[in-house]
C-alpha cells in the first residue's frame, strides 16, 4: 500500500537557528532517505519552503481569491513529505518513526486513496 | 451472539448449533478478512451463511465439518453479491479475494487457520479509536450486532453503528495488518487487546440499574475472550493474569446482592456463595503466570483478589499482602483509584487514622472530586475514626455521585447508622 508521510515542523524553531550554522538535521535526512531508497519503498519526497512562502487560492462565484500564506495558520507547518509503498500500516508507522521529523515535530501517516 | 442467533428456539440441537457457530464465527471472519482486510464484506457473507446454518442445523444436525459448510455457503453468497455488484467495480477485487479464500478451504481441507488473535490485534490497533476497540472485538469475534453492543455500552445504537463502520473502514483503508505484532511491539499491543477485553468484562460487571444483568451481561463474553487469548498466547503471563482477575470477580457474582437486590460489600459477602470452581481456576492461572517471572498490572490485581478469597478458609482477607500488592501496583500505575484501595487496606493493617492520612495525599486530585469510591472510602474511614459528622458529609457526596440505586441504598443505610455508632464500636 502507498502511504504519504507528511512532515510537520515548528518553523519558528527552525528559523531561530543562525544562518551560518550548518544544518544539523541534514545528515539525518540524507541517511533516512537513503535507507528508504535501499529498502526499495521510496516513491518520492521533497522538502518544502516555509509556510510564509505559501500562497492559498480559492475560486468562488467565478472569482479567484488569492491569499498570502498557508491554508492553516498553525505553529507546526507542513515542511515536507515522503511517498512510500509498503505492506501495511505497521510497516508505514515504523518507517515514519525513523523519520528525523518524528523527534522534532510530528509525522502524519496517510494512506493513499488507491484508484482501481 | 446477537443478530446471527435469533430465530426459533429448539433445545439441545439448537444449543449445539449455537456453540459451533460461536466458536466458528470469529474464526471465519478473521480468516476471510485476513487478506482483503475487508471485515465488513466478510461479515456480510458470513451472516447469511450463519442464518442458513441456524435454520438447517437444528433440524438436520450439525455437519461433520461445520466450518467448511459455512465457508461453502459464504462463498456462494459472495459470488452472488459479486454478480449483483458487477457495476460497482470497486468492490469486486475484495469480494473475489474473499471468495478465493473461501474456495481454497471449502473442500477436503484440514483445519482452517485460526487468525482470531490477528483480528483482535487489528481491532485493538493503536490506530483504532480506543473506545471502539472492545465493541469491535465483540462484533467481529463474537458476532454481536451494533444494537446489542450499543445497549451494553450505553451508547445510542446509531452512534455505535457509525463508530463500528468507521473503524472497519479504517482497518481496510489505512491498511491495518492482520498479524501478530513484531516482538518489539507485542507487549504494548497486547496490553491494548487485554484492556479491550477487560473493558468488555467490566461493562458487564458494573450494572448500574441492577435489573438488566442478563441482557447486559458482557462479563461472560469478556471471560470468553480472555480464555481465547490465553489459549492462543499461552506464554503471556499478563493474559493469564487478566483471565484470573476476571474469574475471581465472576466467582463472587452471586454474593454481591442479597435476595432483595441490596448491594453487599466484599467484606460482608457470604463466602459460601462464592463459586469455588472459578476461584480454583483463577488460582491455578495465577500460579502458572507467576512462574513466567514477568509480573504486570493484571497479575497484581488478580493476586489481590486471591488474597481476598483466603477469607473462605481463614475468615479474614490477607490485608498485609493486599497492602503490599497495592503498594507495587501504585508504583507501577500511579493510579488514584489504586491509591484509594491502598488506603482501605491500610485501615485494616494500621487503623483508620493511618488510612485517612494516606487518603489525604489524594485530596487535591481533581479527578477524584466526582469519583464515588473516593468519597465512600473517605466516609467509611472517617466513621471508623469516630469523626461522624465529617463522615456524614462524605456519605452525602458519595450517594449523590452514585448511579446504581442498590449502592445508593447501601450508602444511605451506612450514613443513617452513623448516629447510633460510637467510636469505640467502629472496628
Amino acid at each position: 500500500m502507498k502511504y504519504m508521510l507528511l512532515i510537520f515542523n515548528d518553523e519558528a524553531k527552525m528559523k531561530a537557528v543562525p544562518k551560518d550554522e550548518p544544518n544539523k538535521m541534514m545528515p539525518a535526512y540524507t541517511a533516512y532517505t537513503e535507507a528508504m531508497r535501499t529498502a526499495g519503498i521510496l516513491r518520492g519526497g521533497e522538502r518544502l519552503q516555509y509556510g510564509s512562502n505559501a500562497t492559498t487560492i480559492r475560486v468562488a462565484d467565478g472569482k479567484t481569491k488569492v491569499l498570502n500564506g498557508p491554508y492553516i495558520e498553525a505553529k507546526e507547518q507542513l515542511a515536507g513529505f515522503y511517498l512510500i509503498d509498503v505492506a501495511d500500516l505497521d510497516s508505514a508507522l515504523s518507517w515514519a518513526a525513523r523519520c528525523p521529523a518524528a523527534s522534532t515535530g510530528v509525522v502524519e501517516v496517510r494512506p493513499v486513496w488507491e484508484m482501481y | 451472539m446477537g443478530d446471527v442467533l435469533t430465530g426459533t428456539p429448539d433445545s439441545a440441537t439448537r444449543a449445539a448449533a449455537e456453540a459451533v457457530a460461536r466458536q466458528s464465527y470469529g474464526k471465519l471472519v478473521a480468516y476471510l478478512a485476513s487478506r482483503s482486510r475487508d471485515v465488513a464484506a466478510a461479515e456480510d457473507a458470513l451472516s447469511e451463511a450463519f442464518a442458513s446454518a441456524l435454520g438447517e442445523w437444528p433440524h438436520h444436525g450439525v455437519p461433520d465439518k461445520p466450518e467448511a459448510w459455512l465457508l461453502t455457503v459464504a462463498r456462494r453468497k459472495v459470488l452472488d453479491s459479486g454478480r449483483r455488484a458487477r457495476t460497482r467495480d470497486a468492490a469486486i477485487p475484495d469480494l473475489r479475494l474473499i471468495a478465493e479464500e473461501a474456495a481454497s478451504k471449502d473442500e477436503c481441507m484440514p483445519e482452517i487457520p485460526d487468525e482470531r488473535l490477528a483480528l483482535m490485534f487489528a481491532c485493538a490497533h493503536p490506530a483504532i479509536d480506543e473506545n471502539v476497540r472492545a465493541p469491535l472485538m465483540l462484533q467481529t469475534i463474537l458476532g454481536f450486532d451494533a444494537a446489542a453492543i450499543a445497549s451494553a455500552f450505553l451508547v445510542a445504537p446509531a452512534t455505535m453503528g457509525q463508530r463500528l463502520v468507521r473503524a472497519k473502514q479504517k482497518i481496510k483503508r489505512a491498511g491495518i495488518p492482520f498479524r501478530l505484532p513484531d516482538h518489539a511491539d507485542l507487549e504494548e499491543r497486547l496490553e491494548a487487546v487485554l484492556e479491550a477485553i477487560y473493558a468488555t468484562f467490566t461493562e458487564g460487571w458494573s450494572d448500574p440499574t441492577g435489573t438488566e444483568t442478563r441482557q447486559r451481561n458482557l462479563a461472560e463474553e469478556g471471560i470468553w475472550l480472555g480464555r481465547l487469548v490465553v489459549s492462543l498466547l499461552p506464554e503471556e503471563a499478563e493474559a493469564q493474569g487478566l483471565l484470573a482477575l476476571m474469574l475471581y470477580a465472576e466467582a463472587r457474582r452471586a454474593a454481591r446482592r442479597d435476595a432483595e437486590g441490596n448491594y453487599i460489600p466484599l467484606a460482608e459477602q457470604d463466602t459460601t456463595c462464592w463459586d469455588v470452581t472459578l476461584i480454583q481456576e483463577g488460582e491455578h492461572l495465577l500460579r502458572t503466570a507467576s512462574r513466567r517471572g514477568k509480573t504486570g498490572r493484571y497479575q497484581l490485581e488478580a493476586a489481590i483478589q486471591s488474597a481476598h478469597v483466603v477469607r473462605r478458609q481463614t475468615g479474614r482477607s490477607d490485608w498485609i499482602a493486599i497492602e503490599g500488592l497495592y503498594d507495587v501496583l501504585h508504583i507501577m500505575t500511579g493510579s488514584p483509584v489504586v491509591a484509594i484501595n491502598r488506603a482501605v487496606a491500610i485501615a485494616e493493617t494500621r487503623g483508620p487514622a493511618a488510612a485517612l492520612q494516606a487518603l489525604d495525599a489524594l485530596r487535591d486530585d481533581p479527578r477524584l472530586k466526582e469519583y464515588q469510591p473516593y468519597w465512600a472510602a473517605q466516609a467509611d474511614l472517617l466513621a471508623r475514626a469516630g469523626r461522624t459528622s465529617e463522615a456524614a458529609g462524605a456519605y452525602q457526596l458519595a450517594v449523590g455521585l452514585e448511579p446504581d440505586p442498590a449502592i445508593r441504598r447501601f450508602l444511605l443505610r451506612r450514613c443513617a447508622a452513623l448516629s447510633s455508632l460510637q467510636p469505640s464500636l467502629s472496628d
